[in-house]
Parts: structure tokens; C-alpha cells; sequence
């Protein structure tokens, strides 16, 4: 960020709460406009203004108010709102939360100044996403397609390989026909260092690094900055994509503290809270991040959003899930039971969706029978597991023959489809020829999603 | 008169500005340098609360704002149709030429395109008395829609001159008439504030189906034209593609689709696709009738709050030329949410949840602005609007103050469910808490258009599925071997009307639209099945062979049958189900 030369500066801090100061007798001081603060000991800080009226404007302070005082701190108004310059150079370069490099590098030259908050896309310019992205990942592939301008999460829960998952997919994703590869921007907000270091070491190991661009706010980083990271992050990403017509893969982890800070923030001002302390404004405020995905017509470029976020309890209900589901374009839902019973990666299809498969997939993008056999897997995987619940409670005996065919089919499809290893790339043609190998273990009669036409060409039993 | 004030508070999307007497509430100020347009929601003394439809970053304390006059209103006249609008009427393809890809502040595009010239045809005489909402001429705007130029409802007197058939813009004078005030000139397109329902003689009965050929709703949970309905459900239960397929195959003349808060991609999506599909009615692009309004989630929040408005001014607009209108709300919890950021920006004492104590009034409001009239002017037009709410209830949880204020005044529930949707049964509709009240006042139409026994059948479906859920809990305690013969029967009817009929593919060519002639054969065919092989067990035949016929795998393909073959295939189907349940 760069600090305008118009600056005004005041010591007149009357008041410090949590994350915010209150700085009086100021004059002509922006709304949104981003503050520069001195410490009594000589140390530099960040805020932006969230209230002005009259001459009182209240001040959120990313790196934290300790050590600020009412009498010596001082205050300068820097006259503009929150930008980032961006460059090329970027790639392959780590920055702080704040977007200052912390890898020893040299700073960026910018090419552009950019206001991170963005301004909203179009609808009418907007390009609706349609292009195929493999990740390699059967239950991704097969039953919930992700395509390139999509926002697709993955809801998770702690303890749970989300990152591994998330890893493996910025490792393998590529769109079929151009065999490019998607430059990566990574915003951490509010993750350990072991998961931080997890993420570089894959990055490194896969010779990833040099089309990565990583912005870092760790766990022990101020949580008011985490508001910011994810804003720099995405400026960035659409740099690269609608200036430099770069496919890029935008990985937002995790969501859940960016939503805690916006809390905190919330509750420091006296805000009338939504359900669970949560802003009524936060659906907008996510929105505004998640909107920012997408493709443009007429331009090359395009930004694929794939946020992490762990539900506290598991609970899809819980508001940072649900306000999210209800703003991406589906949902990849990991589940607990499957991790324990040793299933990778654990995507449980049944809550997870895709909403922008159907304009991704079929002839000529991945295969004609792609979303029978999709829905086909999708009902009878159900149907097993609801069998599963019944023989709990008649056992196994009170089963039909046909109950029995969809039981064992459940059972392939988690140790046969969804279980895969943590290097494998499983083409599309793979994924449906498996698919395929599985149906094959039910009744011909009973493969009514699929289309007539389709079962002599592709069923095992017709080959 | 001009006022003129001065910000004093900024937070949000909400300012405070003093110097401001002589204004009112409701009315259209410019604020700022940027002049970004916004509304006066509080007065007190000579301060206005104000809130802004755009972003008001960077915005200062000390900084102008300027009143309009007049309260925050449309633009109607032709170059409606076929447009995309932002919340506060916008048109988003002008925005994007004037500025590119993304929306910036401060902009101000008419509504409507001032410079284009739309072929006017006269159809009053000079003298001739006119009251408000009469049509002087027609315009045909579209392949599909003929706007008929109407005298402004709050305007009345005798015609003194109108133009000759020919070529005209919309701000042109093309008629004066003398009323009691006066002699007033009258234009193509008029201003129509969006906070007041345009004025109508009367309300009528809601008694014709708005068919939307979809199965479920036509047959189990009918919506009539001019009645309301929600859709409310949990996110990934298909709400959405509810939406646009009512929008798509719903027999109104016009469509309002406004997309309240919801994704970009969504309204891209309607942008391609509707221009390329046909309307089953006219043989034209679907576009054609379709106005769009879109206030995408990203997109600021006040302006959310008034793009409901502006949906059902434009609809009513349409309602009283005498067309039949569908509006469709997606979605309308994003438009509650946004009264509730901006009642939280007032600090005003919240009631359930942080909603607004005025929550349950406004949702009432905009409900009532749904209704079958007949139409202000000389000649009596009887016409509709329907409006379709879509709800997302947090956590899927339907006792939210949003889904229940909206219980209360919507006569059709199409309860979404999530558990349904995992299954990939589409759309996710339950049928057991679902409802429809226009049930019985549509009825009759049915009976006539249709098959006099309609309702039975109906009803016999109903009743069967009702008694499904009770057997589903006994076979989920002591397995399916322990029901008796009649009941497996009933369990086997009961899929076929869940998998064959209430099912239904969006994304199927042919399957995504399902005339009532088709839907009633359909339903009855199954129910048929269930009284003849019910009749075969009485006669001592073995449930297994029943079960088992091959006539199940023909009803599971019925509604791939194209509507050309259908009467002569299904004919043929019922055949069989007599034929195959007499050999057993």
C-alpha cells in the first residue's frame, strides 16, 4: 500500500476499544479512507476509517491498538482509500497481510495502483462460466464439476484434510484442450504456520512456487488485518487475469476467521448483531468477496475462487457456511464418518454440489453420458446409504435381493470411486469409465437416469 | 424547489445530512461530489437520513447534497422489454458501454433510451374523452409484446390532439389533453413512483391457473394468475432453477425476473439462455417478453432494498395494459436482509433476529401488489400479476421471521427440501408440506380445459403419497417383507408418482416443459395402474408378479415422450396396464 503525499496529521485520539480508536477534530476526512498511525514508541500502523460524523472519525486499526495512547499517538489521513499496487512481478512472491513482501525479496514496482475493494462486475458483462476443469478428483470431476470462473467451497470440518484436498486440486487443475496451467493466488487468513508451511513445501515441491503469489496473515497476526488479505489477494487475481489474460485459481483460507474478525470488528462498534453475534452485513461483505470470481466477455483471463472454510461443529447450518452456500456457485461438503473409515480424499457427494456442472460437461467438454451417469451414481449411492440405515434396524436379512445389489454397490462406490491416492490424476474418462464399472453391479432395469442409447455403448456388460 | 445540505455522518450506506428542511421522505436526492443517487428514509428537524445506492467510499463529511423533487421513481414507456436493469433501473448494457466490465459510481444513464424512435399507431380521436389508463396508441416492441401507450392513471380530460402513425422517441410530445387543470401533453413514457402501487377498479377472484408446466406445481400445488407464492429452502435445494424454469414456461404474457441479492453468474446464465429458447407460445425468443432486473449480491445494498420495487412498478405497468404478469422475487430474504442492514446503520430497536419491526408490514405490502383486476381506464381489461418469492432461510430453518411473515400472506408453499435434493429428486418440492390454496377456486378450469375428473385423480395421488409416508416409517421399523400385499402395491404406486411424475429434468429437452393435458394422463395412468393391480390382488394374483411387470418400465419413460406422440403412446401404455394386470 502507499501512503498518499496529501497527508494530515492529528493527536487527538480520544478514545482506544478493541480494534478501534476514535480520533477527534479531524477535517474533511474520507469515509473508507486509509489512516496512517505512529505509536507513542515510534511504530508504524495501518487503519482504515469506518465512521465519520462531523469532526469525530472512528478508526479500525489492522495491526491491533495495543500500545496506543489518547495523548501521543499520531494520527495521519492519507487522503485515499485502500489500494495495492500490483505488477507481474508478483508471481512467485509472498506478502504479509497488509501485502508487504515478507520474503526477503525486493519490494514490488508497481505497474497499476488498484483499490482493493474492487468495483462490482457487470451481470451484463459477465461470461458465463462453461469450460470443463479437470482437478483429477473423481467425486470433483465426475459428480461435482468445477469450471473455470466458478466459486465452488470446500466446507470442512477441523481436523479434516481440507488442505491436502486443496493442495492437490491447485496442483492438478487444468482445462483440457489448452493444457495451461493456472497461476495460483493464495490468501492465508488467520492459518498456523505448520499449515502455512505446508502449503509453501507443497508449492516447492511440485515446482508450483514461481506462478503462486501467497498473501500470509498467520494465526498470531493481528485478526483485524485478515479483513484486508483477502481484498489484496483478489485485486491481484483480477490484475493477473484481466489484464494479463492469466487463468487464475484463487485459494481463500480459511473463510471462518476472516467471518470471526468481521465479528470482532462488529461487536467493538455497538452494531445490532444478526444470528450468532454475526453482522446483518455479512452476507454482503462475503458476497463482495465471492462476486469477484468469474470471467468477463471478451476477455482471456479468468478467476476461479475455491475458499476453504472449517464449520465450526461441523454444522452446515452454521451462519459462515450458510451465508457462503447461498453465494458460490455449490459446495464441496468433507465429511468426518468417511475420513474415519480411511476414505481420501473424504468428499461426501450427497450434500455437495456443483451448480455450474450442467454448462460444463456432456459432448465435446467431457463425455456425452457425463451427467447420467453423474445423476445415475448420485441416486443409487443415496439409495444405498439409506439401505445402510435400514439393515441397522431390520438387519441384513429382511433385505431384498435388490437391496443387497445397492449395498454393495454403496460400499464400491466409497472404496472404489471416492477413495483415491494423494498424487493420483484421474482423467475425466477414467472417472466416467469407473463410474460405469460400478453401475454395472445393479440391474440393467434400475439405470433409469442414464439414457437408453447410452447403456450399449458404455455399460461393461455391452463391451 | 431545490435543497441543498451538507453530510455530517457517513457509515455504510447510510448518511446523515443537515440542511435539509423542506424535503421529503422518500424523496430522490444526489449526494456528494459523485452525485450518487440515493433516498431520504428519516427526517428530523433539518437532518435527513439518507440512504445511498451506491458505494460511498471515500465520501467526506461537508459535502453537497442536492434534492430532486420528486420521490424515487421508473421510467415507463417501450425500450422496457429485452433490457437488464440494476436495482434503482439502470439499464446495465448501457452502463457497460458507457464504462466496461465493472459498475462504477456516480453514473447517471436514463432508464430508457431517449434517442431511439418506436413506431407509434394512434387508436383514439381528437375529442375523444379519455380518463387515466386509457390506451391512446400501441407500439409493437417486440416480436412478442405490443405496449400499449396509456394516458397516466393520475391524468384525465379530453383529447385536443394526438400525432399521426409514424415514427416517434419516447420523450416526444405525441398528445395533449385538456383536463381540469388545464391542457397537459402527454409522452410514450411516463414516471411512476416505485414505493406506490399503481391504482386499479377492483380485485377479482384468483380462478385460472398460471400453468408453468411443471408437474408438481400444476398438478399438486397450482398457483393462480395473479396469486402468490414461496419458494423458500435451503441452499442447494433449487430455488433457483425453480425460478427460471417458471420464468421460462409460465403462460404469462410477461415475465419480471428480478434477482434480489443473488449470484452474477445467475443472471448471465438468463442473459444467454433466454434469448435462445422459445417461447412455447409465440415461437419467439423467450427474451422477448422477459424484463430483467438484477442487484447481484456484490452490488450495493440500498439499492437491493428498492429493486423489489422497481420489479412490480414495471409489472404493474404491464398489468394494465391488460397482460398477464409474472413477477419472480430471487430472492426475497436478501431484500429483508438488506431493510435489516439499513435499519442497523438507523439503530433502530430491532425486533426477531435484527430484522426491522416493520418486517412483516413491508413483505405484506409488496404481496398485495399481486392480484387479478380489472384495470383503471373506460374499457374494463381484466389482468394479473403473480408474483413468485423465492426465500433462503438461514440454515434451511422455515421458522425464520422471514419464511413464517411470508407463510402468513402467500396462498401457495412450495417447500424446498434439502433431503430430497441430496437424492437428486428435482425439483426438491416436498409434497407433504407443501400446499396450495387456489386449489379449489382453479378447479373448474381444470374440469373444463382438461378432464371432469381432474380433482379426484388429483386427489387420489395426494392421498396415496400421504399414506406412502405412513408405511415408509412402518417398513423403516420392521422391514418392507412385513407389510401386507395391498400396502407393497401401494409403496410400488407411490414411487412411480414420486420417480415418474414428480420428478422432473430441467435440463431435459423434453422433459422440462409438461403440457396439463400431459400432466393429467400422466398422473392418471399411474393411479390407473395402482386400481388395476389392487383389482388383480383381490382377484388372488401374487404381489411378485405384479411388481414385477414390464408396463412399470413404460410408465418410467412417459414423460420423455414428445407431446406430438403422447396421446396415441399413452393410450397405448394404459392398454398394457389393463392387458399385463388381467394375465397375472
Amino acid at each position: 500500500m502507499k501512503a498518499n503525499i496529501k497527508t494530515r496529521e492529528y493527536t487527538t485520539v480520544s478514545e482506544v476499544a478493541g480494534p478501534l480508536m476514535i480520533v477527534e477534530g479531524v477535517e474533511g476526512v474520507a469515509y473508507n479512507e486509509i489512516v496512517d498511525i505512529e505509536t507513542p514508541s515510534g511504530e508504524m500502523r495501518r487503519g482504515q476509517v469506518l465512521e465519520v460524523k462531523g469532526d469525530i472519525a472512528v478508526v479500525q486499526v489492522f495491526e491491533g491498538t495495543r500500545d496506543l495512547n489518547t495523548s501521543t499517538t499520531k494520527v495521519r489521513f492519507t487522503g485515499a482509500t485502500a489500494h495495492i499496487g500490483v505488477s507481474l512481478d508478483m508471481l512467485g512472491r509472498v506478502f504479509g497481510g497488509t501485502g508487504n513482501p515478507i520474503d526477503g525479496g525486493p519490494e514490488i514496482i508497481p505497474d497499476l495502483e488498484l483499490d482493493i475493494n474492487g468495483s462490482p462486475m457487470n451481470p451484463s458483462a459477465r461470461d458465463f462460466p462453461a469450460e470443463f476443469i479437470q482437478t483429477g478428483i473423481s467425486t470433483i470431476d465426475g459428480m461435482n464439476t468445477l469450471v473455470r470462473g466458478q466459486k465452488l467451497p470446500i466446507f470442512s470440518g477441523s481436523g479434516l484434510p481440507h488442505n491436502e484436498l486443496a493442495a492437490q486440486i491447485a496442483r492438478q487443475a487444468k482445462v483440457l484442450a489448452e493444457e495451461t496451467e493456472f497461476s495460483v493466488v493464495f490468501a492465508a487468513m488467520g492459518i498456523t504456520h505448520e499449515e502455512a508451511n505446508y502449503f509453501m513445501r507443497d508449492f516447492e515441491r511440485t515446482g508450483a512456487l514461481e506462478r503462486v503469489t501467497v498473501f500470509m496473515n498467520l494465526a498470531d497476526d493481528p485478526a483485524i488485518e485478515r479483513i484486508i488479505t483477502p481484498r489484496m489477494a483478489l485485486t491481484t487475481a483480477e490484475y493477473f487475469a484481466f489484464k494479463h489474460d492469466m487463468h487464475v485459481l484463487v485459494i481463500l483460507t480459511d473463510m471462518t476467521n476472516y467471518a470471526e474478525a468481521l465479528r470482532e470488528i462488529s461487536a467493538a462498534r455497538d452494531e445490532v448483531p444478526g444470528r450468532r453475534g454475526y453482522p446483518g452485513y455479512m452476507y454482503t461483505d462475503l458476497a463482495g468477496l465471492y462476486e469477484r470470481a468469474g470471467r468477463i466477455t471478451g476477455k482471456k483471463g479468468s478467476i476461479t475462487q475455491m475458499p476453504i472454510l472449517v464449520m465450526p461443529q461441523d454444522d452446515i447450518t452454521h451462519p459462515i457456511p450458510d451465508l457462503t452456500g447461498y453465494i458460490t456457485e455449490g459446495q464441496i461438503v468433507l465429511s468426518r464418518e468417511l475420513h474415519r473409515k480411511g476414505i481420501f480424499p473424504p468428499v461426501d457427494v450427497l450434500p455437495s454440489l456443483s451448480r455450474l456442472m450442467s454448462g460444463g460437461i456432456g459432448d465435446e467438454k467431457t463425455r456425452e453420458d457425463h451427467s447420467g451417469v453423474s445423476d445415475q451414481l448420485y441416486s443409487a449411492y443415496a439409495e444405498g446409504r439409506d439401505l445402510r440405515d435400514l439393515m441397522a434396524v431390520v438387519g441384513e436379512e429382511a433385505l431384498t435381493e435388490r437391496d443387497r445389489k445397492f449395498l454393495s454397490f454403496a460400499d464400491d462406490f466409497e472404496n472404489k470411486f471416492m477413495t483415491q491416492t494423494r498424487d493420483e490424476d484421474r482423467t475425466i474418462q477414467e472417472t466416467l469409465d469407473l463410474g460405469w464399472e460400478l453401475l454395472s453391479l445393479l440391474p440393467e432395469t434400475e439405470l433409469k437416469r442414464v439414457r437408453a442409447e447410452h447403456i450399449p455403448k458404455y455399460h461393461p456388460a455391452h463391451k | 424547489m431545490i435543497t441543498e445540505g451538507k453530510i455530517i455522518k457517513i457509515a455504510g450506506p447510510v448518511i446523515t445530512a443537515n440542511g435539509m428542511r423542506g424535503t421529503q421522505m422518500y424523496e430522490m436526492v444526489k449526494v456528494g461530489a459523485n452525485k450518487l443517487i440515493g433516498e431520504i428514509i428519516e427526517l428530523e428537524g433539518d437532518t435527513a437520513t439518507i440512504q445511498v445506492y451506491e458505494e460511498t467510499a471515500g465520501m467526506k463529511p461537508g459535502e453537497i447534497v442536492e434534492s430532486t423533487g420528486g420521490p424515487l421513481s421508473v421510467e415507463l414507456g417501450p425500450g422496457i422489454i429485452g433490457s437488464i436493469f440494476d436495482g434503482i433501473q439502470r439499464p446495465l448494457k448501457t452502463i457497460k458501454d458507457l464504462v466496461g466490465d465493472y459498475i462504477e459510481r456516480g453514473i447517471d444513464v436514463p432508464a430508457l433510451p431517449k434517442d431511439k424512435k418506436w413506431k407509434f399507431t394512434p387508436t383514439v380521436k381528437v375529442n375523444d374523452e379519455l380518463k387515466g389508463g386509457d390506451v391512446i396508441g400501441e407500439v409493437q416492441e417486440t416480436s412478442t409484446v405490443k405496449q400499449l401507450i396509456m394516458i397516466p392513471p393520475n391524468l384525465s380530460g379530453t383529447l385536443k390532439s394526438i400525432v399521426t402513425e409514424g415514427e416517434y422517441t419516447v420523450v416526444e410530445d405525441i398528445a395533449e389533453i385538456e383536463g381540469p387543470n388545464g391542457i397537459i401533453k402527454i409522452q410514450m413514457m411516463h414516471k411512476w413512483p416505485v414505493r406506490s402501487g399503481r391504482p386499479y377498479k377492483n380485485k377479482l377472484d384468483p380462478d385460472i391457473p398460471l400453468i408453468t408446466g411443471q408437474r408438481a406445481q400444476d398438478t399438486f400445488f397450482p398457483i393462480a394468475k395473479g396469486g402468490t407464492a414461496a419458494i423458500p429452502g435451503p441452499f442447494g435445494s433449487g430455488k433457483t432453477v425453480t425460478q427460471q424454469q417458471l420464468a421460462k414456461w409460465a403462460d404469462a404474457d410477461i415475465i419480471v425476473y428480478v434477482g434480489c441479492g443473488e449470484r452474477g453468474n445467475e443472471m448471465t446464465e438468463v442473459l444467454k439462455e433466454f434469448p435462445e429458447l422459445e417461447d412455447p407460445k409465440t415461437g419467439n425468443p423467450l427474451m422477448d417478453r422477459t424484463i430483467l432486473i438484477a442487484n447481484t449480491s456484490n452490488m450495493p445494498v440500498a439499492a437491493r432494498e428498492a429493486c423489489v420495487y422497481t420489479g412490480i412498478t414495471i409489472a404493474e405497468y404491464f398489468r394494465d395494459m391488460g397482460y398477464d404478469v409474472a413477477l419472480m422475487a430471487d430472492s426475497t430474504s436478501r431484500w429483508a436482509e438488506a431493510m435489516r442492514e439499513i435499519s442497523g446503520r438507523l439503530e433502530e430497536m430491532p425486533g426477531e433476529e435484527g430484522y426491522p419491526a416493520y418486517l412483516a408490514s413491508r413483505l405484506a405490502q409488496f404481496y398485495e401488489r399481486a392480484g387479478r383486476v380489472t384495470t383503471v381506464g373506460t374499457e374494463d381489461k381484466i389482468s394479473s400479476v403473480s408474483v413468485v418469492g423465492a426465500v433462503s432461510p438461514p440454515g434451511g430453518d422455515l421458522s425464520e421471521p422471514v419464511t413464517q411473515n411470508t407463510l402468513r400472506i402467500s396462498k401457495v408453499f412450495w417447500a424446498l427440501d434439502a433431503s430430497l435434493a441430496d437424492k437428486r429428486h428435482f425439483p426438491s418440492i416436498d409434497w407433504l408440506q407443501s400446499y396450495s390454496l387456489y386449489i379449489d377456486s382453479i378447479e373448474g378450469w381444470w374440469k373444463e380445459s382438461i378432464a371432469e375428473d381432474w380433482r379426484t385423480v388429483r386427489d387420489e395421488a395426494m392421498i396415496l403419497l400421504q399414506k406412502e409416508s405412513e408405511l415408509q416409517e412402518i417398513v423403516q421399523l420392521v422391514g418392507p417383507d412385513a407389510l401386507p400385499d395391498k400396502e407393497r402395491i401401494t409403496l410400488e404406486s407411490t414411487r412411480m408418482i414420486r420417480e415418474d411424475f414428480l420428478q422432473q429434468n430441467a435440463f431435459h429437452e423434453i422433459d422440462t416443459y409438461c403440457s396439463p393435458s400431459k400432466q393429467y394422463q400422466m398422473i392418471k395412468t399411474i393411479i390407473m395402474f395402482q386400481e388395476h393391480a389392487t383389482a388383480a390382488l383381490d382377484r388372488g394374483a401374487a404381489p411378485d408378479s405384479l411388481t414385477a411387470l414390464t408396463v412399470k418400465e413404460d410408465i418410467g419413460k412417459m414423460k420423455y415422450i414428445p407431446e406430438a406422440e403422447f396421446d396415441e403412446k399413452i393410450k397405448e401404455i394404459q392398454d398394457l396396464i389393463v392387458k399385463q394386470t388381467n394375465e397375472v
